[in-house]
């Protein structure tokens, strides 16, 4: 591998890992209270909300990205209903709009149902307890749920962060131009096809690293005194 | 509206196209989780056995292809070999054939990559999971160990496997819709010229999705029974 082949990829690289970064932390960070709130709701005692919220799971979970990432971006612009919205325009109407917001409804779908099986297997007599102590519904949740889900949950997530890492990479599919994006135009433009697979894979595992370690520490964290 | 609807998905034929498109999802989808699995049992056996040298290399590439994008393999495997496969086609004569046929052995080729990669850390999981003291009462009974292997070790561990290549299995088939970046006529793609072609596509691309959604249904479906099935004489939990 040529040093003038590393210095001369490397920049675009890191210019696509910003985007991918940014891609990634929207679908944390938006992608988390979604789901977990998701998650609550599929729980819920009410039969019709809960439902459709499993049939949106089951849709974002059963259909590939890439058809998402299509609908939203070339289907919902043939609207005008849509076109002629302002807010939703800004959102559909950009493709990296559009990429941020595929990842976030998808991810909430599959972090939903970690959410949910963690849910489901707190005790039963936890909840009946505080229940019993006179907790309101929200209290319940915010002090003796919530709390005793996340540790059970996190190790899954940790996995579906890693996961929203790759998943961006279908941005490069609207023309959004991010790792991936820059990768297929640097082998397409070098012709040194093994030598920029390796530099790309080189960025996404460090950023698996990062993200699986730091996971790792909030975990550690998080069970203390267990 | 539901006049246009006929009109485009019967009489000008892009339902059929749609469909055709939907079969070779399907069969590039079963060849490739076909392929990954053949290939992953002997890996896996290699990281249970942990031979060295061999066990570092295989999880070498498990953890470089489980960490990157599908779309980067798929990319690193049709630009890295677009041009030799040209040169052998040329070379033999067969030139016509190559340019249609290539994109889904690429496509076979990437999906069996990817779904392999998955595959060997089920399967590994599956094989530690195997209880030690079965191993140790065939050793005991004086099994020889490939007896051992046929008739205890793999059986219980293809049980315990199942959930598992379900999930890769779930995967796989949405992962061949990243294979259509590169050419190749499935479903997706055939979603995609038929949007470009009449304009629509919304309804195309919902089509495919629900396409997709009954694929990966059905096969759910079939998993559950063959679950049953193969956990008949074990207790629940």
């Amino acid at each position: 591998m040529e040093l003038d082949l590393v210095t001369y990829a490397v920049p675009f690289l890191v210019l696509g890992a910003k985007t991918t970064l940014l891609i990634s932390i929207f679908g944390v960070a938006v992608g988390l209270p979604f789901g977990i709130a998701l998650a609550v709701i599929r729980t819920s005692e009410n039969r019709i909300v809960s439902r459709s919220a499993d049939i949106y799971c089951a849709i974002f979970r059963g259909t590939p990205m890439l058809v998402q990432v299509f609908v939203i971006y070339y289907g919902l612009g043939q609207l005008d209903a849509i076109r002629s919205n302002p807010v939703i325009w800004w959102i559909v109407g950009d493709s990296l709009h559009t990429a941020i917001l595929a990842v976030v409804l998808n991810t909430g779908a599959y972090t939903a149902e970690i959410f949910r099986t963690a849910l489901l297997s707190l005790p039963r007599g936890l909840i009946e307890a505080s229940q019993a102590c006179g907790l309101s519904v929200w209290s319940t949740f915010r002090h003796v749920k919530f709390p005793l889900a996340v540790r059970q949950a996190l190790p899954a997530y940790s996995s579906e962060v890693a996961i929203i890492v790759k998943e961006s990479s279908l941005a490069s599919t609207i023309t959004v131009l991010e790792i991936t994006g820059y990768a297929k135009r640097l082998m397409s433009e070098t012709f040194a096809i093994m030598d920029i697979f390796i530099i790309t894979s080189a960025f996404y595992l460090m950023m698996n690293v990062i993200s699986l370690t730091s996971l790792k520490l909030i975990e550690r964290k998080l069970s203390f005194g267990k | 509206m539901s006049f246009d609807l006929w009109v485009l998905l019967v009489e000008q034929g892009w339902g059929f196209a749609l469909l055709r498109g939907a079969a070779v999802t399907l069969a590039v989808g079963l060849l490739g989780m076909l392929a990954g699995v053949i290939v992953a049992v002997p890996l896996a056996l290699l990281r249970w056995r942990r031979l060295p040298i061999f066990s570092q290399a295989v999880d070498g590439y498990s953890i470089l292809v489980r960490g990157v994008p599908g779309l980067l393999v798929i990319y690193l495997l049709f630009f890295g070999s677009i041009e030799w496969v040209q040169r052998l086609a040329t070379a033999f004569g067969y030139q016509n054939s190559a340019d249609s046929a290539y994109p889904i052995l690429i496509g076979v080729v990437a999906i069996a990559a990817i779904s392999c990669a998955y595959s060997i850390e089920v399967l590994r999981g599956a094989l530690d999971a195997v209880p030690l003291g079965l191993l140790e009462a065939a050793k005991s009974l004086a099994l020889p160990p490939h007896v051992t292997f046929f008739r205890v070790t793999l059986p219980i561990a293809l049980r315990l496997a199942l959930g598992g290549l379900n999930n890769v299995w779930q995967m796989t088939i949405k992962d061949t819709s990243l294979v259509s970046v590169v050419g190749m006529q499935e479903l997706m793609r055939s979603a995609a010229i038929a949007a470009g072609i009449t304009r629509s596509p919304l309804l195309f691309y919902c089509a495919a999705a629900g396409m997709f959604f009954a694929l990966t249904a059905i096969s759910q479906t079939l998993f559950s029974h063959a679950e049953r099935v193969f956990n008949r004489g074990f207790s629940r939990g």
